[in-house]
């Protein structure tokens, strides 16, 4: 009888276990050592916590809708990052606060990810095989054309005239822009206060309903298109989807999704680092995602939250931890950055691994089955 | 018109448009006040400095490992080289030559676990390179943080330890190359020796890919199937490409410091990748197929748009845009190249 599984024993199925969670288990014992090390107590902890799920976890599930079409890892969120900043730059111009102005700034922010969705999922159809550098690179061309709009265009072309967020010269945004007004709004908009914790109620529910979002996405037929498409595009042609829309599709969802996710993520810090966040928070997304035990073909709700937390505890303790055992905040730093571009680095090489691997098991199944016939 | 248009399709139109740009930025330059000699002299002096740099990327272009974005591994081993012939006391041109006999064995090294690693990973290589060239910058981080180092001249002043993030190369191999044979004519200024060194790199590596291991090198890029059933051990020759791209890194980050003066450590490295990526892109190289032309070619017309730009555009607006034309056209030009290869396979 054929069987689809290759015969194991216990000790090949233990190695298999760590090696398919190899970067969350090394992240658990990182964060085993470096907690009692920091200091730090238990319910600055804990407040922590729930402050940067609320914070980091929407941008990180808007990242799930690309792996699930194949297109691995969403570099190019960053493009609806900085749709999010433009929105924010306007309702602050505007002088608009609160809820509305975080809705305004969604709304704002839609058509312009919706376009430079359109045009990263356009060119990444040309990139088939190499999503991921390409859309790295696509996050660098972009980044020089927000520099331009933002830098040069605010403020002649587009009608900025506060002076608080321009630059002294009369135009171009200034390098950080005060978002006193939709400061920790959405955070604070139901106040809840467990054992001294502050516990932001309002955000969570929007991050509990993009998840049902997701995995109520993950059922519809666009979906299940996406799906297909990942598993394997010719398949997926001759079955009559449309691969090239399905997968521009997915970018536009992931891009928007970003952009909202960008505008919750500034809304808790309360204040716009305009050059930088977006290309940062590409970074760190991406590997708190894979910190969870996401891979680049596979990834789901749960990646989403450990990742998050795992990570951000990491990037919590590490400097106070580098402090205290050489005696250098400085070090703790420089580790935390070597820690998240080492963990895209693992996870990337393992990604490349285990395709391998699991074309060799393939083959030694199909070897197995005619041994036994 | 056939031959015209037969040209055009193989040079590509992103590089005509840069070409004509640089060109009517040269013919521009009189009308707005800047000197064409001191301009000239810049484009040449960025030219010296990062030829060896973007050379770097032509062994692992052939041996199909795409765009070596993990050059920032040969720039740290290059960076271990100059810091370490500093803090041996070697001054002079002679600690120059030292830098590079000890970054030599880094760059092996490096070069070696880099190449096994990429040899794992076949397909993903560019975004793999870019994250180990990341991870290693951020490593080395906390390495300049805590090696030993105790010449006074690099360490911080304070503490007494740690490396500091500029250290000037003064007295030691400050213009080690670029002063042999430097001819000055008015504002024009050559200097000769780094461009001497450098095209006795690029001679080298031309001589190096007509050889027959060179030849092998080619092979195994264009066909890695036929390499093998033609004998030729695949992963080893790709381990070389890599060995050789990492020492070229390191050298031509040391050809780099000695004309600009300092060496920058910490983030330095970081996105030291891109503008040598983007050079031989612009020279005409494609993912897969590079020549020492499109080196020459490549790095004369991206430093010449680098030091034209804002010299030119600052004259004519009064506003420095350099830095985000750079960035448009750097990473414009890498786009193009990565989508371009799937149009010619399909």
């Amino acid at each position: 009888m054929a069987k689809n599984t290759l015969n194991q024993t216990g000790a090949d199925k233990f190695k298999n276990l760590v090696s398919n969670n190899l970067v969350p288990i090394m992240f658990i014992i990182i964060c085993a050592i470096g907690i009692p090390m920091s200091g730090y107590s238990g319910t600055y902890l804990v407040q922590e916590m729930f402050t940067r799920v609320a914070r980091n976890s929407f941008l990180v599930i808007s990242l799930l809708i690309p792996i699930m079409a194949g297109m691995g890892l969403n570099f190019g969120m960053t493009l609806g990052a900085m749709a999010g900043q433009i929105g924010l730059i306007f309702v602050t111009e505007w002088g608009v606060v609160g809820i509305p102005a975080m809705v305004l700034a969604a709304i704002i922010s839609t058509p312009i990810s919706m376009l430079l969705g359109y045009i990263c999922g356009k060119i990444l159809n040309n990139a088939k095989g190499r999503e991921m550098v390409t859309g790295y690179i696509i996050s660098f061309f972009m980044n020089g054309i927000y520099q331009l709009i933002v830098l040069y265009g605010m403020g002649t072309v587009i009608p900025i005239k506060s002076s608080t967020i321009l630059l002294p010269r009369g135009y171009g945004i200034r390098n950080t822009v005060n978002l006193i007004g939709i400061r920790k709004t959405l955070d604070n908009l139901i106040p809840l206060r467990i054992f001294g914790v502050n516990i932001p109620i309002a955000t969570l529910i929007v991050i509990v309903m993009i998840c049902l979002f997701v995995l109520w996405f993950r059922k519809t037929k666009l979906g299940q298109d996406m799906r297909a498409v990942g598993q394997d595009m010719e398949v997926a042609r001759a079955s009559g989807i449309k691969v090239e829309q399905t997968r521009i599709l997915s970018i536009v969802i992931s891009t928007v999704l970003a952009g909202y996710g960008m505008i919750i993520y500034l809304s808790n810090m309360g204040a716009l680092n305009t050059y930088n966040a977006h290309s940062q928070i590409g970074m760190f997304s991406i590997a708190a995602l894979l910190v969870g035990g996401a891979s680049v073909a596979k990834a789901n709700i749960r990646n989403v939250f450990l990742g998050v937390i795992l990570f951000h505890l990491m990037f919590i303790v590490s400097p106070m931890a580098g402090k205290n055992i050489i005696g250098q905040a400085q070090l703790g730093e420089y580790f935390r950055v070597f820690v998240s571009y080492g963990v895209i680095t693992v996870a990337l090489v393992l990604y490349e691994v285990r395709k391998r691997r699991d074309k060799a098991v393939s083959g030694q199944i199909l070897a197995q089955n005619q041994k036994e016939e | 018109m056939e031959a015209i248009r037969k040209f055009i399709k193989n040079f590509g139109w992103p590089r005509i448009i840069i070409a004509l740009f640089l060109f009517s930025l040269f013919i521009l330059a009189p009308f707005v006040g800047v000197n064409i000699g001191s301009s000239l002299t810049d484009t040449i002096m960025r030219f010296s400095m990062n030829g060896v740099m973007v050379l770097a990327m032509v062994p692992m272009i052939h041996s199909g490992c795409g765009l070596n974005f993990g050059l920032p591994l040969g720039i740290i081993a290059g960076l271990l080289g100059g810091t370490l012939s500093i803090q041996f006391g070697f001054t002079g041109p002679l600690s120059f030559i030292m830098a590079i006999v000890l970054c030599t064995p880094f760059a092996f090294l490096f070069g070696w676990g880099y190449g096994k690693l990429l040899n794992r990973v076949k397909g993903g290589e560019m975004m793999i390179a870019t994250y180990v060239g990341f991870a290693s910058v951020s490593f080395m981080c906390m390495m300049w943080l805590l090696l030993p180092y105790s010449n006074p001249q690099m360490v911080w002043g304070y503490g007494g330890t740690g490396l500091r993030t500029t250290i000037s190369t003064e007295g030691y191999y400050l213009h080690a190359l670029s002063d042999i044979l430097n001819i000055k004519i008015g504002h024009l200024e050559i200097p000769t020796g780094t461009l001497l060194f450098f095209a006795f790199f690029a001679f080298l590596m031309w001589a190096f890919l007509h050889t027959k291991k060179g030849t092998a090198m080619t092979a195994v890029g264009s066909n890695p199937i036929y390499a093998r059933a033609s004998g030729i051990n695949v992963d080893s020759i790709r381990t070389l490409s890599v060995i050789m791209s990492t020492w070229l890194g390191a050298v031509g980050i040391l050809v780099y410091e000695q004309a600009f003066g300092f060496i920058q450590l910490y983030n330095g490295p970081f996105y030291m990748a891109l503008p040598a990526v983007s050079a031989i892109l612009i020279g005409g190289a494609s993912v897969n197929k590079a020549t020492i032309t499109n080196v020459i070619i490549g790095t004369f017309l991206f430093q010449g748009i680098v030091t034209m730009t804002p010299s030119v555009m600052n004259s004519i607006i009064h506003t420095d845009m350099s830095e985000v034309i750079r960035i448009i056209v750097s990473n414009g030009m890498i786009l193009y190249a990565l989508t371009r290869k799937t149009e010619e396979a399909r």
